[in-house]
């Protein structure tokens, strides 16, 4: 039982730290499946935590958070359409500039406004997306397996970590089921055929990055609403980066970025778990490896696994008509 | 005289300084076929762009059905019934046939519906036009010819009247040329108007019944097609009569060079195009590889000159092997007197960023002549690329010139003059004149026979059957990654045509 | 198909449009300032005078710069062959580990400037081989070098920690930092030249002898790049990889070759803090310097000519800065890293905004340098 127990415990952390990923890996994807990459989803989901924190903090409503992380995370977005899209700038480069921006002023402005050396004020319980406790949950508490993992693992998460995997089906259905998302696939992968098609390729890859700018602001909230309880400078630490090499990693298809951002999850579920408690023949592992775990991972992964791993056609390359 | 169904007046437009249109006067009939021919760069893009509402015209009126049009988007073009046949085919290449016909026409946010109108549309113009295609299919798995045919399906789909083809048969073999020149000619009988863009004259005298040449940006000379000869045509398309024949003497070829055998090559899909492929080219002769683009000719070049790697099959160059099948480095072949003009001269030929005297050292730039140890010998390295600017009359005759500021004809002669000034044993050589004006095509040719004529082996890959026909001593064929038949220079377009398109001997003579 | 943006005289080309990229990222920076109720044009003033308003602040300045130098030229050189090296700041936080080694082994026996060279050597190695791992997976394996530095940053982070607190602390130490260096282990600082203009600086002052090594490595790179064989080989894999295939260049060689120099420069700017100032290795002394290579590359342009007054304007921020936060509490330091980004947004990936804009100033004024409204050629 004990054993049950522990699995559940982990699996149960599996979800709740893959959340923030997941949405950042699907913001990730309705971009780049649009031919923009995008670096800086680690940028915006720091801006919308901190956005998400300061405005919960101030009106005590964690869905003013959650509008204020959205806005903030899709203003960034429109930032970065506007460099690689209307002026045709390199897209990595302005992600980047978008990560150094975000990280420098969720700083400045949390000092200034909060005055706790770059965090701010702890939420109440109103300022904060609460567990959900889905139907019947208690009662089946108690019964082996089914009931343990009805109510120990897929009851008790916070609103946002259900819109997170409601949203890969929905991605899915968007992507391959409307015009929105024929058209987004196309301009992707050929954005002369979608011009002439009568489409402007601008408004369509404006639109993906809105799409990405409002995912990101909901990871963001995620992390500063429901994981925790307020922004803490740098609380993304790399989670961008990671979405990125999970998107890369399930080839920029929805469901596949599921499993993956999962997978990154529990490696990180496991190595908190594994801090501290010696492990049978190596012994005790020093914190410092665990804590570079995903990391590592993540390169392995990119390095290993992926082998052809084909990005949308025109990924990276601003358009510009040809003569 | 028929109904104008558009009739251009006074267009011109310009990309910086270069004036591409310059005041276009135009009418084309309803119900006709009519084809504009000039030479590449002469504007006949440009201005079926400014048609389609790909561009604005900078000044000048579109008439559309006698009415002022505003066409300024392709939506306005496609209201107003003009459909247009890209010559790079504006297709999402992952998407199966039916997704790319309805991109840009669904009819509502969900596709469902959508897809079931077109796919009993498509059904419809299949009948009416004889125009098969499986909707279901993925467009990258398709044959050229029928990618083209869902381009122009996409644009019946939209309603198109008038329907643009800009050089629709660059890709197609002439049995699939004659296929689209028919459905062409169904397509006028139903009432359409078709623009035909090309600068291949046998076209023009088959399919068209007005003419327009183009020339500079300008329309030169209208003619009605039964009123007017190919060798007129040209020399209004040129401005002055050209040789269509290069003066050469008979080669006198001595051993052999360069031996391929049994060489296989796989692209990088894994896609195998060149298939068990032997040949020889002696010293002293031009070999020409005939075929349409996308028949294994491009492959074959790379993996002869080091760039790709083959899959299976031996390379001889003075009878030593060369590791076609494993570490092949085209530096080596280099040493070896293996020289190469590849297709491509704005990415590959040429790094377009750099001075001019850089690139004459690509390739060549761990050559002792250039270097002082480790470091590049500057003096050396101009006073050489000054040198061969005057002996090939590159202009502007600036070595320190941003190469991207040459024109294509200049370009090409840069990399002709690094690949031949090494005095190499081998040439080979690919695309040598597209996108080349017709003075540097002249003295490109004289410098291949040239060539031949001091000794050299000479492979050259051309998709021009002309250039092929006139600078060749034996030509091959190439059809779907295999040589299917050697000739001699004066066999007839017409048989070398049959062979390109795959077309066997004995089926041929049936 | 040409480039869009053609002709412009070279100064407004290198000057003018870079120098207006800077003033609009400044001015997007100075609303940043209004926004935490300060005033930006106060702000700006105690930024240059803290920077260069004393021989003290020259001497940090040209302390934070000599920082930046290092990481710029790594950049940079990593640009040249289309390559993005964002790892510079877990290369040099690495290549402490190599002037730790060396300085801890020799300074008690050998002099600095047996030291110095030695120390060079650690850095460039250790530097180089926190690159050696991206740049091979991406010429072998086609991993994402962007990605997989960014994560070698984080990986670096814990390595570090683990050495500093685990291994090289001394016994009885409760700091994570390695034990101070005697005087082998020490630069000698550079105050005195400024004192010789006249300058007052305080003995304590860090610039010191590294300066000068990242003044020559600036030429190092302007030869490597534009001199010798191995720069064209890079330069020609920056701008076409396929170029580089039919001349025979070895991608795969050239990517590792480009990033174990790019590592090692990174690397040598752990000499500076840590041989020149500090004399011990301890937790973040990179504090950023590897990004900021990003931003200084980018206002630059990847050349040694650009780099070295972008970095002693990021070093003029950094010591500036400092000051700042002292007569602001509201404004840290972390106002660099968002001016950094604003300089990476407005030099880097907006750097063509202003050009049409300028191109339509010049034509108004000569119509012929821009190559518009020129006469009609003469039909042939």
């Amino acid at each position: 039982m004990e054993l049950v127990d522990a699995i559940i415990n982990v699996l149960n952390s599996t979800i709740r730290l893959s959340v923030p990923l997941l949405l950042a890996c699907l913001a990730g994807l309705y971009s780049e499946r649009a031919g923009v990459f995008d670096i800086g989803l680690e940028g915006k989901m720091l801006a919308g935590a901190f956005a998400g924190a300061a405005a919960a903090a101030v009106y005590g409503s964690a869905w003013i958070g959650l509008v204020m992380a959205v806005l903030v995370s899709v203003g960034l977005a429109l930032v970065h359409g506007f460099a690689s899209i209307t002026h045709r700038g390199n897209q990595i480069v302005s992600g980047v500039a978008i990560n150094f921006i975000a990280a420098g002023s969720t700083i400045i402005l949390g000092q200034a406004w909060f005055n706790q050396g770059g965090r701010t004020p702890s939420l109440p319980a109103e300022g904060r997306f609460g567990a959900i406790t889905l139907p019947f949950a208690e009662q089946l508490r108690d019964v082996p397996v089914v009931g343990h993992i009805y109510s120990g693992l897929l009851s008790g998460h916070s609103l946002l970590a259900y819109v997170a995997f409601l949203a890969v089906p929905f991605t899915w259905w968007v992507l391959f089921r409307t015009r929105f998302g024929l058209r987004l696939r196309a301009v992707g992968e050929n954005p002369a055929a979608v011009d002439t098609a009568g489409i402007s390729v601008t408004w369509l890859r404006y639109r993906a990055v809105i799409c990405t700018g409002i995912l990101t602001g909901l990871a963001g909230s995620y992390m500063a609403l429901s994981q925790n309880a307020g922004f803490v400078k740098d609380m993304t630490a790399g989670r961008g980066y990671i979405a990125l090499a999970a998107l890369i990693f399930a080839k920029w298809k929805p469901v596949p970025a599921m499993f993956a951002c999962l997978l990154f999850g529990f490696l990180d579920a496991l190595s908190i778990r594994l801090q501290g408690t010696p492990l049978p023949i190596v012994g005790r592992v020093p914190v410092q490896f665990m804590q570079a775990l995903p990391y590592v991972l993540t390169v392995i992964l990119l390095a290993g696994f992926i082998g052809k791993a084909i990005p949308p056609r025109a990924g990276g390359v601003p358009y510009v008509k040809e003569r | 005289m028929a109904e104008a169904a558009i009739e251009l007046v006074g267009i011109n437009k310009s990309f910086g300084t270069v004036h591409a249109n310059r005041d276009i006067n135009l009418v084309i009939e309803r119900g006709s076929i009519l084809g504009i021919v000039g030479e590449n760069g002469a504007g006949k893009s440009t201005l079926m762009s400014i048609l389609y509402g790909f561009y604005q015209a900078d000044s000048g009126e579109i008439k559309v059905g006698g009415r002022p049009a505003s066409i300024r988007t392709p939506n306005d073009a496609i209201a107003l019934g003009i459909g247009m046949v890209h010559q790079h085919f504006m297709l999402v290449q992952n998407f199966t046939v039916i997704e790319n016909i309805i991109l840009g026409a669904e009819n509502e946010a969900l596709l469902k519906r959508s897809i079931a109108n077109a796919r009993s549309e498509l059904e419809r113009l299949e009948r009416e036009y004889g125009l098969e295609v499986d909707p279901d299919a993925i467009i990258e798995e398709l044959p050229v010819g029928l990618q083209q045919r869902v381009e122009i399906l996409k644009a019946l789909y939209r309603g198109a009247d008038i329907l643009i083809l800009d050089e629709p048969t660059g890709v197609l073999t002439p049995a699939e040329a004659d296929h689209l020149f028919r459905i062409l000619g169904q397509l006028k009988e139903q009432g359409k108007t078709i623009v035909l863009i090309t600068h291949k004259l046998r076209e023009i005298m088959a399919i068209t019944e007005t003419v327009a040449v183009m020339r500079q940006g300008t329309i030169v000379a209208t003619r009605k097609t039964s009123d007017t000869t190919v060798e007129e045509l040209a020399e209004l398309m040129v401005g002055r009569r050209v040789l269509l024949r290069v003066e050469k003497g008979a080669a006198k070829p001595a051993g052999v060079k360069l031996s391929v055998s049994n060489l296989t090559v796989r692209d990088s899909r894994g896609v195998t195009m060149v298939k068990d492929v032997s040949f020889d080219v002696r010293a002293g002769e031009i070999v020409g590889i005939a075929g349409v683009a996308g028949n294994g000719q491009s492959e074959l070049l790379e993996a002869i000159s080091g760039i790709r790697r083959a899959a299976s099959g031996t390379v001889l160059l003075d009878g030593k092997p060369i590791d076609v099948t494993g570490h092949v480095d085209p530096g080596e072949l280099r040493d070896r007197g293996l020289a190469h003009v590849p297709e491509d001269r704005h990415h590959v030929g040429l790094v377009l960023a750099f001075e001019e005297s850089e690139n004459s050292i690509l390739g060549y730039h761990d050559k002792p002549q250039y270097l002082k140890g480790p470091f590049l010998d500057l003096d050396a390295i101009r006073a050489d690329a000054r040198e061969k600017i005057a002996k090939f009359d590159i202009r502007p005759p600036n070595d320190r010139l941003k190469t991207a500021n040459f024109s294509g004809g200049n370009q090409q002669k840069i990399v002709l003059a690094r690949e031949m000034e090494q005095d190499p044993g081998v040439l080979v050589v690919g695309q040598p004149t597209r996108g080349v004006d017709v003075g540097a095509i002249e003295f490109i040719h004289k410098q291949l026979i040239a060539m031949r004529d001091s000794g050299k082996a000479v492979l050259l890959v051309s998709v021009e059957l002309d250039e092929i026909r006139s600078l060749s001593d034996r030509i091959l064929v190439m059809f779907d990654g295999r040589i299917v038949g050697e000739r001699t220079p004066d066999a007839t377009e017409g048989e070398l045509g049959l062979l390109m398109a795959g077309v066997e001997k004995q089926e041929a003579a049936e | 198909m040409s480039s869009p943006y053609t002709k412009l005289p070279a100064w407004a080309d290198y000057g003018l449009i870079p120098l207006i990229n800077l003033v609009v990222a400044f001015a997007v920076a100075g609303l940043v300032v209004l926004l935490v109720g300060e005033n930006p044009l106060r702000a700006a003033i105690i930024l240059v005078d803290g920077a260069f308003g004393s021989g003290n602040g020259l001497a940090y300045t040209l302390y934070y710069a000599t920082n930046f130098i290092f990481t710029g030229l790594a950049v940079a050189v990593a640009f040249h062959c289309g390559l993005f090296n964002i790892g510079g700041e877990g290369q040099a936080y690495i290549a402490g580990l190599g002037v730790a080694l060396v300085c801890l082994a020799f300074d008690h026996v050998l002099p600095w400037w047996l030291t110095f060279p030695l120390a060079i050597l650690g850095a460039a190695a250790f530097g180089a081989l926190w690159a050696l791992i991206p740049a091979w997976l991406q010429a072998k394996r086609g991993s994402h070098i962007v990605i997989t530095t960014i994560m070698f940053n984080f990986i670096a982070a814990s390595v570090m920690v683990y050495m500093l607190v685990d291994v090289l602390k001394p016994l009885g130490s409760m700091a994570p930092q390695t034990r101070q260096f005697v005087e082998g282990g020490q630069l000698p600082k550079l105050g005195w030249m400024l004192a010789e203009f006249g300058l007052k600086v305080r003995p304590s002052a860090p610039l010191n002898l590294s300066f000068l090594l990242a003044l020559l490595m600036a030429f190092v790179v302007w030869i490597l790049i534009w001199r010798t064989r191995l720069g064209y080989e890079i330069r020609t894999m920056g701008f076409s990889p396929k170029a580089a295939r039919y001349a025979g260049i070895s991608e795969a060689r050239i990517i590792i070759i480009t990033m174990l120099i790019s590592g090692a420069l990174a690397g040598m700017m752990a000499l500076n803090p840590i041989m020149g100032d500090q004399h011990n290795v301890s937790l973040d002394f990179v504090s950023g310097a590897g990004f900021v290579g990003i931003a200084v590359a980018l206002m630059g342009r990847s050349h040694p000519a650009g780099i070295v007054p972008a970095a002693i304007l990021f070093g003029m921020l950094y010591q500036g800065g400092a000051e700042l936060a002292f007569e602001m509490p509201n404004i840290s330091r972390d106002m660099i890293v968002i001016i950094q980004g604003l300089v990476i947004l407005f030099a880097g990936a907006l750097e063509h905004m202003f050009r049409p804009w300028v191109q339509a100033v010049f034509a108004s004024f000569s119509p012929r340098s821009v190559g518009i409204g020129q006469p009609k050629k003469e039909a042939a």
